[in-house]
């Protein structure tokens, strides 16, 4: 059976160019790029030419740029230097719909004492700008907020939220791991002080990140060790997956008037069709988003039956409800945008890349609907077409932080 | 991914005795929609030999939740009702070659659904919901936590929120769930939270009587005709409190529900532990 993976916020395939160029470092050029004889040299030169492609791709200079093994530790070196640069401040101010990287570090952050601020997002996912203004202080030591949401692939507004930090000298960190890749960036325009990516949503392997840090900022490493990175990371680069990411980051600068043309266009025609389904809704905005998500909620089922019976017909996705989560409640994405349980259950995340084809998007469309079907045959809450709205069941009697 | 059988794969795909039986003789609905699971259970039966002659579901909920369904409505098929009851939430486990841990809340929900349509089919008011609730998240009481604890022999708070989904939502109440655990496993007394937990006063039968006249008359009543309705005690024969529901009451079959979990809830609570309260037919 072919596969038609339409789960590429996950990860992504490593494109084939990609893998080619990374083969050598894995061979005869296995040279460490500190020694000072030959075989470093030569390794040396292949690294600094990644790192030239990479900061093409983001718009910023290549000693601007710190390697790292994944998105999550990038952003744990972005939040743990701005602290540590900053000791005298005690109050970070994040978002409520944030990636667990971000989320946990504050919640560890408050249990030694920190101010935790999580502004929240409206029912369209948008940051709510006002409460973020409202919320900077001069004890605010680091603003982190996302660039693009991997669930929704909501935009958030990088470039305002950026000038207010840099008003009021506070830092301000983005975890671009969604963003990078797929929409056009320029930090030389743009009043950003670190930013996280990852290799591996871009068509690179997994194990490869990367932190962009501001010309000029202060820096305390996170994996204190050697004078790799300019003293900024520790440890031996991992050659092959940094010059990976190099090949990655040169395709993905060409590929962006693809991923923002036909990938946008598949990604539009899939949600069209979609939503004929009745009781079907889009979460996020629609308008201010990634060009290849699309967040839909199928109500009255199940997110973790629908993506069995998609995976059975071949079709890989991923869901927001509880079930699939690992934890008992529905993604926390979907419940800060408000979004009624009879919809956060069913929501299906479907992302594209420039690895999709129209055929693949036609036979998706015709597989959706009945495995919807089949599921609301089951459903106690489906009756005869639609929506059993009587349904006891509808809400239990508790107090549930679910719904509320 | 969760690692589930084939068995569980087969009754998710093909799930058997989908629907509702044709003639209703006993219906058991637990769950809910914004819970993320939620079950219909309908049960047809021969009441000459007491005997399940087809029972059918309607889940909304995740693979397991369906596959769990579709077992126990295979596994009470044929069976007397009383042979159905003595199913435990593992023995669903078991007919599905086993659930992945974080799903036995899935079987928990299959049993309870099953306890629910037979209480209903002998015209049992539905189980009440007894002692505090715990977990406001999910809604789950310390009565049930203690039941799957001792039917599971669960030995963690991590097992507690498997089975019963509590302490899943906000984590609010995991000392208190580990204050339970530690009293199953210990057999402490209760710290006097769980009404069900204290020994039933002794006290002659109509002694008993009397008391239950009062609660009602003074406890219940009162409360019922704040909303237009009344109620009126017929019988007591042991632990069975047979009433008369009046007014309001009596023509709102939404209400019904609550009215009976709030008649047993108070009786429980003031006079004896098991009361099972009847609504007069007349």
């Amino acid at each position: 059976m072919e596969t038609i993976y339409l789960d590429n916020n996950a990860t992504t395939k490593v494109d084939p160019e990609v893998l080619e160029a990374m083969l050598p470092f894995f061979k005869e050029e296995y040279g460490n790029p500190s020694s000072m004889h030959l075989k470093g040299g030569e390794v040396a030169a292949s690294l600094r030419q990644a790192r030239l492609s990479l900061a093409a791709l983001i718009g910023c200079e290549p000693h601007e740029i710190v390697y790292t093994s994944c998105g999550t530790e990038s952003d744990n070196a972005a939040i743990w230097s701005a602290l540590r640069t900053q000791p005298d401040k005690k109050h970070l101010v994040t978002s409520k719909v944030e990636h667990s990287a971000i989320i946990n570090n504050a919640a560890f952050l408050r249990r030694l004492g920190y101010r935790v601020t999580e502004v929240g997002v409206d029912r369209l996912g948008r940051l709510d700008m006002e409460e973020l203004t409202r919320s900077l202080t001069p004890d605010t030591a680091l603003v982190t907020i996302l660039w693009a949401n991997n669930e929704t692939g909501v935009l958030f507004p990088v470039e305002e939220i950026g000038a207010l930090c840099r008003e009021r000298g506070i830092t301000f960190h983005t975890d671009a791991v969604q963003a990078v890749g797929k929409i056009p960036i320029d930090l030389k325009n743009l009043k950003i002080d670190m930013l996280a990516l990852s290799g591996h949503k871009l068509h690179a392997p997994k194990g490869i990140g990367a932190l962009y840090v501001r010309h000029g900022l202060k820096f305390a490493p996170f994996m204190i060790g050697g004078h790799q990175e300019n003293g900024r990371r520790g440890g031996t680069e991992n050659v092959p997956y940094i010059v990976g990411l190099g090949k990655a980051a040169e395709l993905a600068l060409a590929r962006l008037p693809e991923e923002n043309g036909r990938v946008r266009a598949m990604r539009d025609r899939l949600e069209e069709g979609l939503l004929r389904i009745p009781s079907t809704m889009v979460n996020g905005d629609r308008e201010f988003r990634l060009p290849n998500t699309t967040n839909i909620s199928f109500e009255y089922v199940e997110g973790e039956s629908i993506l069995f019976h998609l995976s059975h017909a071949g079709i890989c996705a991923s869901s927001g409800s509880a079930c699939t989560s690992g934890s008992l409640e529905p993604s926390h994405v979907l419940r800060a945008m408000g979004v009624p349980f009879t919809a956060a259950h069913g929501s299906i995340r479907l992302s594209l890349a420039i690895t999709n084809t129209e055929a693949e998007i036609d036979k998706a469309l015709g597989i959706f609907p009945g495995v919807i079907k089949k599921l609301r045959d089951l459903s106690p809450f489906w009756k005869d077409g639609a929506p059993a709205l009587d349904n006891a069941l509808l809400t239990c009697d508790t107090s549930c932080q679910v719904c509320n | 991914m969760w690692e589930y059988t084939d068995r569980v794969m087969d009754h998710f795909e093909n799930p058997r005795n989908v629907g509702v039986v044709s003639r209703i003789d006993g219906e058991g609905q637990v769950g809910s929609l914004s819970c993320g699971d939620a079950l219909r259970l309908t049960i047809q039966v021969d009441k000459d030999r007491d005997v399940i002659e087809d029972a059918k579901f309607q889940t909304f909920g995740c693979a397991s939740a369906i596959a769990s369904s579709s077992a126990l409505t295979e596994m009470i098929k044929g069976k007397t009702v009383d042979q159905a009851l003595n199913i435990t939430n593992q023995d669903i486990a078991d007919f599905l070659g086993g659930l992945p841990r974080e799903k036995m809340h899935c079987s928990v929900m299959g049993q309870e659904a099953l306890e629910a349509a037979v209480a209903n089919y002998r015209g049992l008011p539905p189980r009440a919901v007894q002692g505090d609730v715990v977990c406001h998240c999910f809604g789950v009481t310390e009565q049930e936590i203690e039941k799957v604890i001792r039917a599971n022999r669960l030995t963690s708070v991590e097992e507690i929120t498997q089975f019963t989904k509590a302490g899943g939502g906000c984590g609010k109440c995991l000392p208190e769930l580990e204050a339970i655990l530690d009293r199953v496993l210990h057999k402490k007394p209760s710290n006097g939270s769980g009404n069900a937990e204290k020994a039933p006063p002794k006290m002659t039968a109509l002694k008993r009587i009397k008391l239950i006249e009062e609660v009602i008359s003074d406890e219940i009543a009162p409360a019922l005709m704040r909303d237009g309705g009344d109620i009126e005690l017929v019988d007591v024969d042991g632990n069975e409190v047979v009433v008369a529901l009046k007014g309001a009451c009596s023509s709102c079959p939404a209400s019904k529900r609550t009215l009976a979990d709030f008649v047993t809830d108070r009786l429980r609570a003031l006079v004896d532990p098991n009361i099972v309260v009847r609504e007069s037919r007349s």
